[in-house]
């Protein structure tokens, strides 16, 4: 490549990245700048400039700890259980099975359901403490139903992201077990691997660039767990089921303060901006290894 | 040959903008419960004798519909001709100049018509700024035969203490009855409305006069601990998430000896279609404690007209078809006087097909003027609003402290626990708002 194409190329390719520049830095640049503001909807004309006032008030809410540790539990356990049961459906579909490519399609359906009418489906008909069929399990058990979203509203919460996010999980830790070579399981058997060892020390290590990159996508979007939220538990009972993101909308849209939701969603950058740059690190490291 | 088409084309959008000229299209906002769908259905009715003037509808669900409405009106984004908005919201937005003062409406509308206790919460400064389209209390519903059975008889206007008994007494929880159905999901138009309205019985307030916030006071306390004492004992499973629409469920396939709920809910409950339980309703005044205040709300969607707006005309035009008495006889002749829209107009109270049709009526009629938007509470406070305060804040703190009671009623924190609680962020985001110096 010649310095002239490569001045080329980057003048060619000038107007994407400007435009993408500019999709990012425009709404960035007014989250900053009302995050400055005393700005609420409801009390028009009153904005004027405040510093930095919103963050202070937004980091010193009772709320924001207890929302920040829901986020960060919320995020754990989804990311455990999906991977932990996902390569375990992942082995199972990689057995040859009869009907497997519609146990397949049948694994992966969840993904496909919007959030909020699976939201509605686990509330109403799964974990509804009345009707639901949680409940008449229990009953036909002779046991009290749980009041799923009173009692246990955060692993409430979890079960359902995870239901959702676990079809991810399997589809791509699947594709990875196929394209794991068959000559080396031979060779770990005929070394006399049983089928434990040879998991730990044959698939597992071939996952581990999955698992990565499982893990850094799954928690770009489970920080933003919102609709099933909404949907089910409104936030609550109190604030256990608040994560940061209920947090930026009930600033925003109850309350209608948009300094402080702005300043919120800063707040949310800067974590997830942390939580990408370790992240990062560590799939890199894996990436490269 | 290309020019010649493009000139046709152009004539031919030239003549098709000629008639939209004079047709002024109203865009109406508007929630998407039973009464508001019933006049979508009836429009035609309306651009029948208003040619020159379409209507189009944007129907949500009551909160997107006051994010949308709200958002909107603050920004000045000008999307919606009519608003429907709430009791709560006129005094506020009315203050804030974002509605036009119905003043130009028609003599036939008769405005005096419109019962003393709805106008007045659609009005501010002694001006009508929102037409009420229906308008609601809350009451007791009770169960006549499980009442009879346990050998208890509910008078006109119980006090809390029969409630509370009464409701232990018809509790038999492997029969699946509970005594007592009440809102337990966090919400400032939820829990927060009925436990506001049940304070107000107990001669509680949100604030004192100079806004300090009351829940660390004796009153406050005996409104939550009751509240909790009788839903434990005598409420239904989950009722943390428990709101209008699933307490209605659970009545209607019942569950619950009593309700208390919206005025509107009687016309449900007595529905045979709806209800199993339809032909054996009572009903009576939300409770009290003696002392002057019962724990019963007011409420009414209205239809207002956003300030700044171009259709002005057209739109009061609308408003006064919708909200005038005529609709009422349009409703009635083709669906029944029992579904016509309750609560605004005297002349509806008087009218004995009515009062034949809704055996309701008169409770109904009896709760909204027993609560006075102006002197809500005991003592005086310096809001107006009976099961809320008509503040802008109001939204955002029912909703954090609504949270707090709900998780009180889950099991999660302590009635002590939740007040503090609510005390310390009522307090915090007051002075942040500037109430409180």
């Amino acid at each position: 490549m010649t310095e002239e194409t490569r001045g080329i190329g980057r003048l060619l390719l000038s107007p994407a990245v400007g435009l993408l520049f500019i999709w990012m830095i425009v709404p960035l640049g007014m989250t900053i700048y009302f995050s400055s503001l005393h700005y609420n909807l409801l009390n028009p004309g009153t904005e004027q400039f405040v510093g930095l006032e919103n963050y202070t008030y937004f980091l010193t809410d009772p709320a924001f700890l207890a929302s920040l540790r829901n986020t960060l539990v919320l995020v754990g356990s989804v990311l455990v259980l999906t991977i932990g049961l996902g390569t375990l459906v992942a082995l199972l579909l990689d057995q040859a099975v009869v009907g497997r490519s519609i146990v397949r399609l049948m694994v992966i359906a969840p993904f496909f359901v919007m959030p909020t009418v699976s939201a509605l489906v686990w509330k109403n008909l799964l974990m509804h403490p009345v009707s639901g069929l949680l409940a008449y399990v229990a009953k036909s058990f002779g046991l009290t139903p749980i009041d799923w979203f009173a009692e246990v509203p955060l692993l409430a919460v979890i079960l359902i992201v995870a239901w959702q996010w676990l079809p991810f999980a399997t589809l791509i830790l699947l594709t990875a077990l196929q394209s794991l070579d068959e000559e080396q399981k031979e060779a770990a058997e005929m070394d006399g691997a049983n089928a434990l060892s040879s998991f730990v020390y044959v698939t597992l290590p071939h996952l581990a660039r999955p698992i990565t990159v499982v893990i850094l996508i799954e928690t770009i979007f489970l920080l933003t767990v919102f609709a099933e939220i909404f949907v089910t538990t409104g936030g609550g009972p109190g604030l256990a089921t608040t994560n940061i993101a209920f947090l930026i909308y009930s600033q925003a849209l109850i309350q209608y303060d948009v300094g402080t939701a702005s300043a919120g969603g800063m707040v949310a950058v800067v974590i997830a901006n942390i939580l990408a740059f370790f992240l990062v690190r560590i799939v890199g490291r894996n990436l490269e290894a | 040959m290309k020019h010649r088409l493009g000139a046709i084309a152009g004539a031919i959008s030239l003549f098709a903008a000629i008639p939209c000229f004079a047709q002024t299209t109203l865009t109406i906002a508007t929630v998407n419960n039973g009464d508001m769908i019933r006049m979508q259905g009836l429009t035609g009715a309306f651009t029948a004798k208003n040619p020159d003037i379409s209507v189009k509808w944007v129907t949500l669900e009551e909160n997107v519909l006051r994010q949308r409405v709200t958002t909107d009106i603050a920004t000045k984004g000008g999307q919606f001709d009519i608003l429907t908005i709430g009791t709560y919201e006129v005094p506020i937005w009315a203050k804030q100049n974002w509605l036009v003062a119905l003043d130009k409406l028609p003599a036939d509308y008769d405005t005096g018509d419109l019962l003393p206790r709805i106008r007045d919460a659609a009005s501010a400064n002694g001006k009508l700024y929102a037409a009420p389209f229906y308008g609601e209390s809350s009451m007791i519903m009770y169960r006549t035969d499980l009442f009879e059975k346990a050998g208890l008889k509910m008078p006109e206007s119980p006090t809390w203490d029969f409630v509370v008994d009464s409701a232990k007494k018809l509790t038999d929880k492997s029969a699946g009855v509970y005594g007592i159905c009440l809102r337990g999901k966090a919400g400032w138009g939820e829990n927060i409305a009925f436990l506001t309205a049940m304070s107000n019985s107990f001669g509680a307030r949100w604030f004192d006069e100079k806004w300090q916030p009351q829940f660390n006071t004796p009153e406050w306390k005996k409104t939550l601990t009751t509240y909790l004492d009788i839903m434990k004992v005598a409420g239904p499973p989950g009722a943390s998430s428990n709101g209008f629409n699933e307490n209605l469920a659970l009545f209607n396939a019942g569950k619950c000896g009593m309700w208390i709920d919206a005025t509107v809910a009687a016309s449900f409950v007595t529905n045979p279609k709806d209800s199993k339980v339809a032909d054996r309703v009572g009903f009576a005044l939300a409770p009290n404690t003696g002392l002057g205040k019962n724990a019963n709300w007011l409420w009414a969607w209205n239809l207002a007209i956003p300030a700044g707006s171009k259709k002005v005309d057209a739109a009061e035009k609308f408003i006064a078809w919708a909200t005038g008495k005529d609709y009422i006889q349009l409703v009635a002749s083709k669906d029944g006087w029992a579904n016509v829209p309750p609560g605004t107009r005297t002349s509806l109270y008087q009218n004995p097909e009515y009062l034949k049709a809704a055996p309701f009526a008169k409770l109904t009629l009896a709760s909204i003027d027993s609560a006075d938007p102006n002197h809500p509470t005991v003592k005086p406070v310096p809001y107006v609003g009976v099961q809320y305060a008509a503040i802008p804040e109001f939204q955002g703190l029912g909703t954090t402290v609504g949270q707090q009671f709900s998780a009180a009623l889950a099991g999660t924190t302590t009635a002590d626990a939740a007040l503090a609680a609510a005390q310390s962020s009522v307090e915090r985001e007051m002075k942040r708002a500037g109430y409180i110096k």
